[in-house]
């Protein structure tokens, strides 16, 4: 009978502190990083100080290669700072360096689209590449071109058939992105302009690989990728005529693009500035980024508010 | 002397009795603490849907998924009929197939079934749940499309996936109650001139009835907790389907497709663990078949 109230006595403590655990995460966690750097700042040299601590960046999966691969040359350089990166989506990597639990979010969108106006006024946006995507077919339909009052048409479901926009006789095959992608949000912005409803039969993949296989694999099937996914067992149709390339992505004359974001909390703490100024130096955005098939910020002619509004 | 020695040796003993208790007893309730925050969390986030964005329980059960609506919408009925339509498919393929190769293993080729079939079964359990999705989605789906009118992916192709997967759980366990079968049943069934075929048709396989029931049971559990492997399958359209080849979701799918990219606390993240919450009720459901199945197999 004492025993097994000291055992009831014993959860209800342990949950009782399991349940204070959680509560205190969502505090934030900049000590680690910050505290390190200033206790070296002191060494300083003059041509070249080191660096200590820690980055965590968290967030989209479609730029964790690249801010993976920087990483590691980065730390090659400081030897003594450790940055981790990890996936888990826009929304996660936004949710996280707003909390303060990341030191950098890494996100396909705006803040401002996913987030309340309050905490996403708080974070800094710090724009490190481009991203190109382009309406892919599979490579037995005829279509070329599509405009895009079509593509809204087919993505509505108004238009069924490949005859109505100038293919053979052949049933449409939507293969789409989830309603809460980044990459979808991107696409419906800026190619067809319009909130699009998840369709009966619709096909829905999260991972460009698999879209990809499913498109070259289906008959009939259109569907979105990146520019870098793009190759010959499927076929990227033009928008309004316009090729979809790097170099037309670069000058404007391709819309369909969007920034790659690594978004801070405040004004980023020195060793992640210092992070954050590699990724944008000439050395990282000519080889890195170009070689994993993204479009360098600094190649870009034009430049984008979050409303679409273009400047040169 | 001898006194001594035996009094040394009682103490040793008592120290060995406790030190064996508070291991024990340390494990027993991490585990049940474990246990019990995991299912404080997933209910209170769940809950929160209800409580805090002020989702009504009839909303949960209606069709239409539109998170992004004016005003969203938060219908998961098409995930609940996805996710009980493929394992109980699932289950339907895999039971006949894993109680048949019992039976071969334990009563026709004893032989040759534990020595070599058994190892090669329990074998399918080992492989990640990422291959059978990667194999599904390269030579189940093709198939499917080249057979039967639509694209392929569905409830079909994720049921058969599947009963892949949950073959093992109910071929083990029927191995196991067939197994523990006690002899002279058998004996007396020959005894009075039965066939095989009429021994284990008349006397095995219904006194091994009830486990046989928790290994398709447990084998179902396993099969609507599946996330990966149906997910690559089953298409992913949030609307109920017409065929079994038509694109849909599970309750899985929608949480594994939609989790990392939602923000935390926003009313779409707290349905999602909604739908995680009645996952793990779900669960709960099976866990509790089963114990009912187990004390009937008892009796």
């Amino acid at each position: 009978m004492k025993k097994s109230m000291l055992l009831v006595l014993t959860i209800i403590l342990t949950l009782t502190l399991a349940a204070c655990g959680s509560s205190s995460d969502n505090k934030p966690d900049n000590s680690s990083s910050a505290g390190n750097t200033s206790a070296n700042s002191g060494k300083e040299t003059n041509d070249k100080k080191e660096l200590s601590g820690s980055i965590l960046a968290v967030g989209s999966s479609a730029l964790q290669p690249l801010v993976e691969q920087v990483s590691h040359s980065f730390m090659d350089e400081n030897p003594k700072v450790s940055i981790q990166v990890q996936g888990g989506g826009s929304g996660t990597g936004l949710t996280q360096v707003s909390g303060g639990q990341a030191d950098i979010g890494n996100s396909d969108v705006f803040a401002s689209e996913k987030l309340d106006a309050g905490p996403a006024e708080e974070l800094v946006d710090h724009q490190v590449a481009v991203v190109g995507m382009a309406a892919v077919i599979n490579p037995e339909i005829t279509v070329d071109n599509l405009t895009k009052d079509q593509l809204v048409k087919i993505f509505t479901g108004e238009i069924t058939n490949w005859k109505d926009v100038g293919g053979a006789d052949q049933k449409i095959q939507i293969i789409n992105r989830p309603s809460s992608s980044g990459t979808r949000a991107t696409f419906e912005k800026y190619a067809l302009g319009t909130k699009t409803e998840d369709l009966q039969g619709a096909i829905q993949e999260d991972s460009s690989g698999t879209v990809k296989k499913l498109v070259k694999e289906t008959p009939g099937a259109i569907g979105y990728l990146a520019l870098s996914y793009l190759d010959e067992s499927i076929k990227a149709v033009k928008y309004e005529g316009v090729e979809p390339t790097e170099d037309n992505v670069a000058n404007g004359t391709y819309p369909v693009w969007a920034y790659e974001h690594m978004y801070t909390k405040g004004e980023p703490s020195e060793i992640v500035k210092t992070f954050l100024d590699y990724m944008l130096s000439d050395e990282v955005q000519n080889k890195d980024v170009v070689e994993l098939g993204y479009i360098p910020a600094s190649k870009m002619q034009i430049k984008r508010d979050v409303d679409g509004n273009i400047t040169k | 002397m001898t006194q001594s020695g035996r009094k040394q040796k009682v103490k040793q003993h008592v120290i060995e009795e406790w030190t064996g208790k508070i291991v024990t007893s340390f494990c027993i309730v991490l585990l049940v603490v474990i246990i019990f925050s995991m299912v404080y969390f997933v209910a209170t986030k769940g809950l929160s849907a209800f409580f805090k964005d002020g989702l009504k329980l009839s909303e949960i059960f209606g069709t239409t998924w539109k998170p992004d609506g004016e005003p969203p919408l938060f219908g998961a009925l098409p995930f609940i009929i996805g996710s009980f339509s493929t394992s109980l498919l699932a289950a339907v393929i895999a039971a006949p197939l894993g109680i048949s190769a019992a039976l071969f293993m334990v009563e026709i080729m004893p032989n040759i079934g534990r020595k070599y079939l058994q190892p090669v079964i329990e074998l399918l359990a080992g492989i990640p749940s990422v291959v059978y999705g990667f194999v599904g989605l390269s030579v189940i789906v093709p198939l499917y499309r080249d057979i039967f009118p639509g694209q392929g992916l569905g409830i079909a192709a994720g049921a058969t996936v599947l009963s892949i997967m949950i073959l093992p759980t109910i071929t083990s366990i029927a191995t196991d109650a067939l197994a523990s079968l006690p002899a002279g049943l058998k004996e007396g069934s020959y005894a009075l001139g039965a066939t095989r075929w009429q021994t284990l048709s008349r006397t095995v396989i219904p006194t091994t009835l009830p486990a046989l029931m928790t290994g398709i049971v447990l084998g179902m559990a396993r099969a609507f907790g599946e996330a990966l492997a149906v997910q690559m399958v089953i298409g992913n359209a949030p609307h109920i389907p017409h065929s079994l080849f038509e694109s849909t979701s599970t309750l899985t799918s929608v949480i594994t497709l939609s989790m990392g990219n939602t923000v935390m606390g926003s009313m779409q993240n707290n349905v999602l663990w909604t739908l995680a919450f009645i996952l793990m009720m779900m669960t709960f459901v099976f866990v509790f078949v089963v114990r009912w199945l187990e004390r009937r197999a008892q009796r």
